[in-house]
């Protein structure tokens, strides 16, 4: 298929494997993490570790949208889906994500309401053909996601679309980063930076980690070529004693982000004073809620919603996971309390979560692998 | 690169994923409350719903093997039975209507099995307010699939319910068949070094569904491949001897079916993604939506397993019959690793193919 298979070319993989080992000191130990769940997929998606030399480790960062949402953002909702005549609408990869109480799915179960979407446009469309319902999207994602939301918004209101809100759990990536970047337990040698997000906000966002923290970071694209190219050039940037901002994912990622996507951003939402991730506690400046002006789009203002604080379950390890503390393998339920049939940790949901990655696709040490692929593998 | 990483996985890991192995063949416990939409997608929940509940209550020998249809001893003859309910939605779609899929379903079901599909019931629950053209059209389709099929609907069932509690129309079909003497398939049969093949692109029905839907504003060139697998079944089973089991791929796609292989026989089945036939129009739709075609159901493809020394003739006939023009030998049983599914990616990595829990998620960005 064009547009996909040149970016998933094993030759050319094998060609970048060998110089990303070239690259490699002997004795030194290398920790790059990728930012953005999506990259986590593709990684255990494609099987892309195999091509890594021992020393070059990749450790999964908190990018992935769900896996960040706290126990009671998921009960609040649930709590805004009981409410008499709501409808509310979600990406899919929220419909298993635990609450202290159940996911939306076992909320559905007991009576709720809760639409899968894939974009919340299809929320007004569904609030226009239910006008006596009163429809209530669950916005969620970093920057990648928050444009869509606002457009939805601003739509609305140019609609005169009256049952439709937002409840907003919009979070911002560059607080979660340098929340790692000043954890004291981890030491990172550079970034592969999160190509989606940066459509958005661009590369300049990142500048403060080359100059002020002095780690590479390479903006990649999802495309297991892009990755490996990506860890191509940070593996170059250290070689070479450099930290630098760089783009690998030019062809989609303009140097100063998407002006029209950040001013409807701007224009519907504003930042909260403080957030709580899951895992990561409270993190200030780090998520958006709706603008006064648009108040009568807000969730939060137009129904009670409790603010529930549920704190997470003492087994789970997420936030070690998601500040790349721990691999999912070393968290102390991993694939026998916490499964994706049973999760405990929003990181064992969705198909961009650390955990759900490994135990979907990467569960497998390399000498149960049948000897014809190890062969095969070891070719370059 | 290899030899270094085999030494480099280190005990840690192997003792984490050696106890995850044990708690995965523990005995599925249900936890829920209650139903959700996640125990009818075929995946994990199923099975769990499955074996907890159903298997629980009604076990015996027979129903035990949870093949597609059992196999019984009726005065002297062996005879299979299956049932399959249809709750598509749309009730129409591109290149089939739940009328040709109740139909196929049940005589595929019957086919895998090794059976000539012989005769079948209808059960219908029709929603108050139901177009009676639409039943008309459904009605048509299911005679014309039968007689395609060479089986005949020989007996029914009717029920109305009121509006809203139901969706139209759903269908309920059973059916028995005939299996010659010496015919044993079953997945349970799978030998390491057995050949894997399906019989055609895989997930055709499953995204034509969900672009029929309406609700992605998403247009492909792509329809439903219902079909019934009965002929081509025979003409495989009466050429190559060496077949050991056959599923056709519905709900849950291939990777549902490759992972009951390696569990039911205790083996390893690797497969590689590049040998997976797939319409480029289903790749781009499932690309687009983040769903992987492995685990996207379709309605007239069959996996086989045969001996490997048969592999090469079971394709040859596969592809002699118009259903088996793009069969494809997709990988092959192996030793180890006991109970789970490799396979090596196109990009040139290897990973695992699990059962998934529920439907497939759409991934949000």
């Amino acid at each position: 298929m064009r547009f996909v298979d040149e970016f998933r070319d094993a030759e050319k993989a094998h060609a970048l494997a060998a110089r990303i080992a070239g690259l490699c000191e002997p004795g030194r130990q290398y920790k790059l993490m990728e930012v953005c769940g999506g990259h986590t997929h593709t990684i255990y998606k494609h099987g892309l570790e195999d091509y890594l030399p021992e020393s070059v480790t990749l450790v999964h960062g908190p990018g992935c949208p769900v896996c960040v949402i706290p126990m009671g953002r998921v009960d609040d909702a649930i709590h805004l889906a009981s409410e008499p005549d709501v409808i509310m609408t979600s990406f899919g990869d929220m419909m298993r994500v635990p609450g202290s109480n159940g996911a939306f799915f076992d909320a559905n179960a007991r009576g709720t309401n809760i639409k899968m979407v894939y974009s919340p446009l299809d929320s007004l469309k569904i609030a226009k053909a239910n006008p006596d319902k009163r429809v209530v999207f669950m916005a969620i994602g970093f920057e990648t996601t928050a444009p869509s939301t606002a457009m939805t918004v601003l739509r609305a209101r140019a609609q005169g679309i009256k049952n439709f809100s937002v409840f907003c759990n919009h979070v911002t990536i560059i607080p979660a980063i340098k929340a790692i970047l000043d954890s004291p337990d981890l030491r990172l040698d550079g970034f592969i930076g999160p190509g989606h997000v940066s459509t958005v906000i661009g590369c300049r966002p990142y500048e403060f980690i080359a100059s002020g923290y002095g780690k590479p970071v390479v903006v990649a694209g999802f495309e297991p070529l892009d990755i490996l190219q990506s860890i191509y050039m940070l593996m170059l940037q250290l070689h070479e004693d450099r930290s630098e901002v760089e783009n690998q994912y030019a062809r989609v990622v303009p140097w100063n982000g998407n002006p029209v996507a950040l001013k409807a951003i701007g224009e519907t939402m504003e930042l909260r004073p403080y957030f709580e991730w899951r895992g990561l506690g409270f993190i200030s400046h780090s998520a958006l809620k709706m603008r006064e002006a648009y108040a009568d789009f807000d969730a939060e203002l137009l129904f009670a919603v409790p603010g529930v604080r549920v704190a997470d379950p003492k087994a789970c390890q997420c936030g070690e996971v998601l500040k790349g503390v721990l691999k999912p393998w070393e968290c102390k339920v991993f694939g026998t309390a916490c499964t994706p049939e049973t999760p405990i940790g929003t990181c064992m949901v969705s198909p961009e979560g650390a955990c759900a990655a490994y135990y979907n696709y990467g569960r497998l040490t390399r000498q149960r692998v049948p000897e014809a692929i190890s062969i095969e593998l070891s070719r370059p | 690169m290899t030899q270094q990483r085999v030494l480099s996985t280190g005990d840690r890991e192997q003792q984490v994923l050696d106890r995850i192995e044990r708690a995965r063949r523990r005995r599925p416990k249900l936890r829920e409350e209650r139903i959700t939409m996640s125990h009818g997608a075929g995946g994990k929940a199923t099975h769990t719903l499955i074996e907890a509940i159903f298997l629980d209550a009604f076990r015996n020998p027979l129903l035990e093997p949870l093949e597609d249809a059992a196999r019984l001893q009726v005065g002297g003859a062996t005879v299979a039975l299956t049932t399959d309910s249809f709750v598509v939605s749309p009730l129409f779609f591109p290149g089939g209507n739940i009328g040709d899929l109740a139909v196929n379903g049940t005589v595929n079901d019957l086919a895998v099995a090794g059976a000539t599909p012989l005769y079948l019931s209808a059960g219908f629950i029709l929603e108050e307010g139901f177009p009676v053209a639409d039943l008309t059209r459904i009605a048509a389709s299911m005679r014309d699939a039968a007689a395609t099929a060479g089986v005949a609907v020989v007996t029914g069932d009717t029920k109305v319910v009121e509006k809203g509690k139901a969706d139209g129309c759903y269908i309920n079909t059973a059916g028995v068949g005939a299996v010659a003497a010496g015919v044993d398939l079953g997945v349970a049969n799978a030998r390491p070094g057995d050949k894997v093949l399906v019989s055609g692109p895989i997930g055709d029905h499953g995204v034509t569904i969900m672009l029929a839907r309406g609700e992605l504003d998403i247009e492909a060139d792509v329809e439903s491949d219902t079909a019934p697998l009965a002929e081509l079944v025979a003409g495989l089973l009466g050429a190559v001897p060496g077949v050991r089991a056959l599923r056709d791929a519905t709900r849950g796609g291939v990777a549902t079916i490759l992972n009951e292989i390696a569990q039911a026989a205790d083996v390893g089945v690797f497969i590689s993604e590049s040998a997976i036939p797939v319409r480029d129009q289903v790749r781009g739709a499932a690309e687009l939506l983040g769903i992987d075609p492995l685990y996207v159901a379709c309605e007239g493809r069959l996996v086989a397993v045969v001996d490997a020394g048969q592999a090469a003739q079971a394709l040859a006939v596969l592809r002699a019959h118009p259903l088996g023009a793009q069969a494809a030998i997709i990988g092959e049983v192996t030793a180890e690793p006991v109970g789970l599914v490799t396979i090596k990616t196109a990009f040139g990595g290897t990973r695992i193919v699990d059962l998934l829990v529920g439907d497939p998620l759409p991934r949000i960005c």
